[in-house]
């Protein structure tokens, strides 16, 4: 491996000063992917900035919503009961990335950053309404993750700004949401299409109250199906979508279809419908550009149903989904 | 090209310290084998798929390829070789053995040690837990049902013992 000289700051703005005054500077946080680049040649700096010994990026807390360190690595947030419940869809993505080797060190902020279409944990965020911290040399900023992906490895990121967390809103206790990874292997695959959706919907009658009513083995459709009557409004939607476009994206058109709308699983499939005609894919070696299409119109129906069933049924005693 | 120059540090390798100077480009799994002799440590890929150089830092399995020895300093760090205590086998490495988890052996000390890593986590794992916490460590012998087994058996004995 090529040589570079190795720096340690302690605190944020140690870090911006250091990557405005070295020349051929990288962040590295967990390293699995700047290290892997590295290795391959692809990535040659002349120094690299660790940010682990930074304690102001590696916490996390319940701060008008949640406020996630961009240190904090996926296996933290995998271990995060409050996450589980209020933010599922992000525990979903946390749990699935590479495997326990990799989540004990690699970084939110590290996965987001680098950007890939195929970015697990963007899906989630975009749903959750993630808004990013920027820290720079002159000013801290923060903006919609929305509007943080520019293209494939191409970020909002200024010359010498770093990531210094993500803030996610609270959402109200009628809520669910979920991200579906569809890979080919049960572990350590990158995504063939990644779908997230988050759902609030308007509970209108009394039976729905009593949620351990519902607490059966019986399937979701089934549940929505009895339901016909009691009017499910659905109060606010968002649905993302990764690998369908050069950044993950929001599906916005579905989103709007939705919203405000009684929700049903016919209601879903032509919402899904509407999400497969606003995604571009494109052939690759993990799947076709027709797949990828036909399956963002299951995966999107399935992503909205587990959501709902996220929100009427105890998340613990909904049958967990096997992987095996 | 200007001399990159190393860095002291101290690593903390099966409770035995270790003062060394490493250039910052060198990954943990280099300073293992190469200056601590610490072999039992494998690497395949190099770039984090495969799961043979899995080493355990603070009780939790990593890396080692991708891991720098400069960003460990100061932490506990388990190779395979700080399982056996006084020439007697770790009962996950007894249960490899007797259950013939082991083939050509090479993957062994990553799976060990993730499995030693999960059943210290959570004492009687399901079959579906195990399978997933070793689903980072590639095997190209067994196809995984021995190696299964052998933790299954010490899963069985941790939900006795409770």
């Amino acid at each position: 491996m090529k040589g570079y000289e190795y720096h340690k700051p302690s605190t944020v703005k140690e870090a911006i000063d250091l990557m405005g005054s070295l020349e051929n500077a990288k962040f590295i946080a967990g390293g699995t992917d700047v290290m892997v680049l590295i290795r391959q040649k692809k990535l040659s700096p002349a120094h690299l900035i660790s940010l682990r010994n930074i304690s102001d990026l590696s916490f996390m807390e319940t701060a008008n919503g949640f406020f996630i360190g961009g240190g904090v690595t996926h296996s933290e947030i995998v271990g995060n009961e409050f996450i589980q419940k209020h933010y599922s869809a992000l525990s979903d993505a946390a749990g699935n990335i590479g495997s326990k080797q990799i989540r004990n060190v690699a970084t939110l902020c590290g996965n987001i950053c680098n950007a890939a279409p195929s970015a697990d944990s963007a899906c989630p965020l975009l749903v959750l309404d993630a808004k990013v911290l920027i820290a720079g040399p002159d000013k801290e900023r923060e903006i919609a993750l929305d509007d943080f992906f520019l293209g494939p490895n191409r970020t909002a990121l200024e010359k010498g700004e770093m990531v210094k967390g993500f803030h996610m809103p609270p959402f109200n206790e009628n809520t669910g949401s979920t991200y579906i990874k569809h890979t080919r292997r049960a572990a350590m695959d990158l995504p063939i299409l990644g779908i997230a959706a988050r759902v609030t919907i308007k509970i209108g009658g009394s039976q729905i109250g009593c949620k351990d009513a519902f607490c059966t083995i019986d399937t979701i459709s089934n549940i929505l199906k009895h339901l016909e009557g009691e009017d499910l409004v659905c109060e606010d939607v968002r649905i993302a979508m990764g690998v369908v476009s050069p950044k993950p994206i929001r599906a916005k058109k579905a989103e709007a279809a939705l919203l405000g709308k009684v929700v049903s699983e016919k209601l879903f499939e032509e919402i899904a419908e509407i999400a497969a005609s606003e995604a571009q894919p494109r052939d690759s070696i993990r799947g076709e550009a027709w797949y990828r299409r036909d399956m963002i119109k299951v995966l999107t129906k399935r992503a909205l149903l587990k959501s709902i069933d996220r929100v009427i049924r105890p998340d613990d005693l909904i049958h967990p989904d096997r992987l095996w | 090209m200007k001399k990159i120059k190393g860095y002291s540090i101290t690593l903390t390798v099966n409770n035995e310290n270790y003062d060394l100077t490493a250039e910052p480009n060198r990954t943990l799994l280099e300073v293992l084998r190469d200056d601590l002799h610490l072999t039992g440590t494998k690497e395949s890929c190099g770039e984090g798929a495969c799961g043979s150089c899995t080493v355990l830092v603070d009780d939790q399995p990593v890396r080692s390829c991708l891991t720098l020895a400069v960003a460990v300093e100061g932490r506990h760090i388990t190779t395979i070789e700080g399982l056996s205590q006084g020439g007697a086998l770790h009962p996950v490495q007894d249960a490899f053995v007797a259950h013939h988890a082991i083939q050509c052996g090479f993957c062994s000390p990553g799976m060990i040690l993730t499995a030693y890593a999960l059943l210290k986590e959570n004492p009687s794992p399901t079959e579906e837990e195990i399978r997933r916490a070793i689903s980072g460590n590639v095997c190209r012998c067994t196809g995984y049902a021995k190696i299964v087994e052998a933790i299954k058996s010490l899963a069985d004995q941790g939900r006795q013992e409770r």
